[in-house]
């Protein structure tokens, strides 16, 4: 009887393998779509010569693992795109339908890899939308290289995941760039003078500073820095940058150390506003800084309560199609990454995964949630906005203003 | 007659990965397999090797490691900082890329074995659950360390691996590593390793110095894992230590043990299977995951001891006769007993 069982569930495993490869993954498209797939699939190459031909979008995302909940936001995010174009892509006249193709991660860099050979190789997708994990798009982003499918990462902020090649693309912003919206708030809101307290062991806190310095018109009067996020007492430096007397102070620092230094920082006598890097978007720097946390703004991708018309355009049609929660960044960002594929592919030259590329390098201007985009052809990163939040003295946040530097 | 046939016998792993070679590069030339299936069997190729060396612990010498990943990654690294950071990368094409790949894989064997000879040698004394408690904590140093070592990229990890690694190398290196395990088991140094894992008590009795045979099957181990780690970084081409983290570890003990250990057979099935199984579920979306836990938990139920647990196909196994004149303590009856 035991063996009969083994035996059966062997080939059911052996089966499963055999039936399941030639059977399309995860999709999910409107009725319409769908059937039009599947006959496409079914006249085979033939189908594909017609004009209306399907258009495959992939979607890299974790939706199961430690990182599933931001794999459902950004699902979210891409559906509401999907449900705003109806299933069609129109480029040159010809309605294409469209079909997008989610694909799970599992948040691991070798799953992502397996994920993006059969998304370009079995699905023959014409752009890639994800990973958003740096280790996950600095492991898969080379098969796309090679294989000449354009990519858009989503929440990949490491530098070097663009620096794999001419078709790996990303739509967050990368941590530097943070300092230039902060310099250009600072602007906007007239200060004259910054003092800056920073972890010159953390490339994130090194990076935003710099870019800080570099873009802000005014007076820098003092720099400390510290070493660690193991320090936990920074009067000294503080005390010291308190003289100076600033109209802002920036830190450009961890969430784990902002708490205490915002908490110390009012208590040496500073009390200029204070700006931090979108570090500062979590409830624990509220939660250790207590009542210092009133007026302390940050640097962010992107609020729900953004007044912008694509921005309110974007929550609005999330709220209709989920009406239990609000977006969060996943969700924006891949919003924003796919639309960017969408876009490029209704301007692309040739509909093909090379015109789409050129398509997505020649990005200009295109109005998204978090403000109007334009793409850095040598870098590939995104050049756009950011939005400044603002910490009141409940520990809530809320939307400032829109900063395009 | 007789000579052909043994000779044939003794190279059977060769011989059968040579076989699904040419299957799988014949299918692949027709369009029928396309990169994604080759992506995938390369993976199932690393975890075949990583599962038979946890064989060669668990299962053979019945230890209890759970901390293989360790080893793993310093494979990946010790080969990968050879071939990126000593010969930085792609300038090798053609003929000069194998050596350079062939002495990064040894590097990367190498160090992970002295590493195991390392931490073996006080371990290696403790037994059953304290030993798996120090495994443990050394695949956590392993990642720790590897995080804290910024010319190799630190927790960032390291990118621009070339990618040397192809189906062909990977399957090479599991028909070595098929065949150096096959006839270390039929060899006295297994046999040791199987006194040991019976009845380490009566193995002492019999003579067998039960460290040091520890010792030897943990750094054998460990020089597998090192060189499979060595492969998998080629094939990725971006490493990190949090990789190699006890989730890993956990993967192999999960092939290891549904496949059957102390069984090479077992632990190509298990590895490959599951290894594939996940990928072919794709079209489940969600449900993907449930259904890979609950066909383990099926297995665990009615086949507890592992799919081919206790069971060695025929090219996996040596006739004790063409080694020995006489049988070496109750082989069978151990062969049984496996699992």
């Amino acid at each position: 009887m035991k063996k009969l069982l083994a035996a059966l569930l062997a080939s059911a495993m052996v089966l499963s393998l055999a039936a399941c490869g030639s059977s399309s993954s995860t999709t999910s498209t409107t009725a319409a779509a769908a059937a039009a797939t599947e006959a496409a699939q079914e006249a085979a190459p033939e189908a594909s010569a017609e004009p209306a031909e399907t258009i495959k979008i992939g979607f890299a995302f974790p939706m199961s693992g430690t990182a599933a909940m931001a794999g459902k936001y950004s699902t979210h995010g891409a559906d509401v795109l999907k449900e705003a174009l109806g299933g069609v892509i129109e480029v040159n006249g010809v309605e294409h339908p469209v079909e997008f193709i989610y694909a799970d991660t599992e948040g691991s860099e070798e799953k992502t890899t397996n994920v993006y050979q059969k998304l370009i190789e079995e699905e023959e997708v014409i752009a890639i939308v994800g990973p958003d994990a740096s280790k996950c798009a600095l492991a898969a982003g080379p098969i796309a290289q090679n294989a000449g499918c354009p990519n858009v990462a989503t929440f990949a902020t490491n530098t070097a995941v663009t620096e794999t090649g001419n078709y790996i693309f990303r739509a967050c912003f990368i941590d530097p760039f943070q300092g230039s919206v902060a310099a250009a708030y600072c602007e906007e809101q007239g200060y004259k003078t910054a003092c800056i307290m920073f972890n010159n062991a953390d490339a994130y806190a090194v990076g935003l500073k710099d870019a800080f310095i570099e873009n802000f018109d005014g007076e820098v009067l003092g720099i400390e820095e510290y070493s660690g996020s193991d320090v936990k007492d920074y009067n000294v430096q503080l005390t010291k940058l308190a003289v100076q007397n600033p109209d802002m102070l920036l830190l450009p620092n961890l969430n784990v150390e902002l708490g205490l230094q915002i908490q110390q920082a009012r208590s040496a006598g500073l009390t200029c506003p204070i700006v931090c890097g979108d570090s500062a978007d979590t409830p624990d720097v509220a939660n250790v800084a207590g009542d210092a946390i009133d007026g302390v703004a940050y640097v962010s991708a992107f609020s729900a309560e953004s007044t912008a018309p694509a921005a309110k355009e974007f929550v609005d049609a999330y709220v209709a199609l989920y009406p239990d929660e609000l977006p969060n960044s996943n969700a924006e960002l891949t919003y924003e990454a796919t639309k960017m594929v969408v876009s490029a592919i209704q301007n692309a030259k040739t509909l093909d995964r090379d015109g789409v590329r050129d398509a997505i390098e020649a990005i200009d201007g295109l109005e998204l949630p978090s403000g109007s985009m334009t793409m850095d052809a040598t870098t590939r990163n995104p050049i756009k906005g950011g939005v400044i939040m603002q910490y009141d003295s409940e520990g809530v946040t809320h939307f400032v203003s829109s900063v395009n530097p | 007659m007789k000579k052909i046939v043994l000779l044939l016998q003794k190279l059977s792993p060769f011989i059968g990965c040579l076989i699904f070679y040419i299957v799988v590069t014949v299918l692949r030339s027709h369009k029928i397999i396309n990169g994604y299936y080759m992506q995938v069997l390369m993976f199932a190729g690393v975890n075949v090797m990583m599962t038979v060396s946890l064989n060669l612990v668990n299962g053979f010498t019945g230890q209890f490691c759970i901390g293989h990943a360790g080893f793993m990654s310093l494979g990946a690294y010790g080969s990968a900082v050879v071939t990126t950071l000593i010969f930085k990368g792609s300038h090798f094409t053609g003929v000069a890329q194998l050596p350079v790949f062939l002495l990064s894989l040894l590097c990367g064997g190498t160090v992970a074995a002295l590493v195991g000879c390392l931490i073996g040698i006080p371990s290696l004394r403790l037994k059953g659950d304290y030993l798996a408690i120090v495994t443990l904590a050394f695949g956590e140093i392993v990642r720790a360390l590897l995080r804290l070592i910024q010319p190799i990229g630190g927790a960032r990890g390291m990118i621009g691996i070339p990618n040397y690694s192809s189906f062909g190398r990977i399957l090479f290196f599991v028909a070595l590593t098929l065949w150096l395990v096959r006839n270390l088991i039929y060899s006295p140094f297994g046999r040791a390793f199987i006194a040991i894992r019976d009845n380490e008590i009566a193995a002492d009795a019999m003579g067998i110095n039960t460290t040091k045979y520890k010792i030897l099957s943990f750094c054998i181990a460990a020089f597998i894992a090192g060189v499979a780690g060595g492969l998998y970084a080629h094939v990725l081409c971006f490493i990190q230590p949090d990789s190699f983290g006890f989730t890993k570890s956990s993967d192999f003990l999960v092939y290891l043990y549904a496949g059957g250990s102390g069984s090479l057979t077992g632990s190509v099935i298990g590895a490959v299977l599951l290894t594939i199984l996940p990928e072919m579920l794709r079209f489940l979306a969600d449900w993907r995951l449930v259904l890979y836990a609950l066909i383990l938990v099926a297995v665990m139920l009615y086949r507890s001891e592992g799919l081919c647990g206790g069971k060695e196909v025929p090219f996996l196994k040596v006739k004790r006769a063409s080694l020995y004149k006489e049988p070496i303590f109750g082989a069978k009856k151990n062969a049984a007993k496996n699992g």
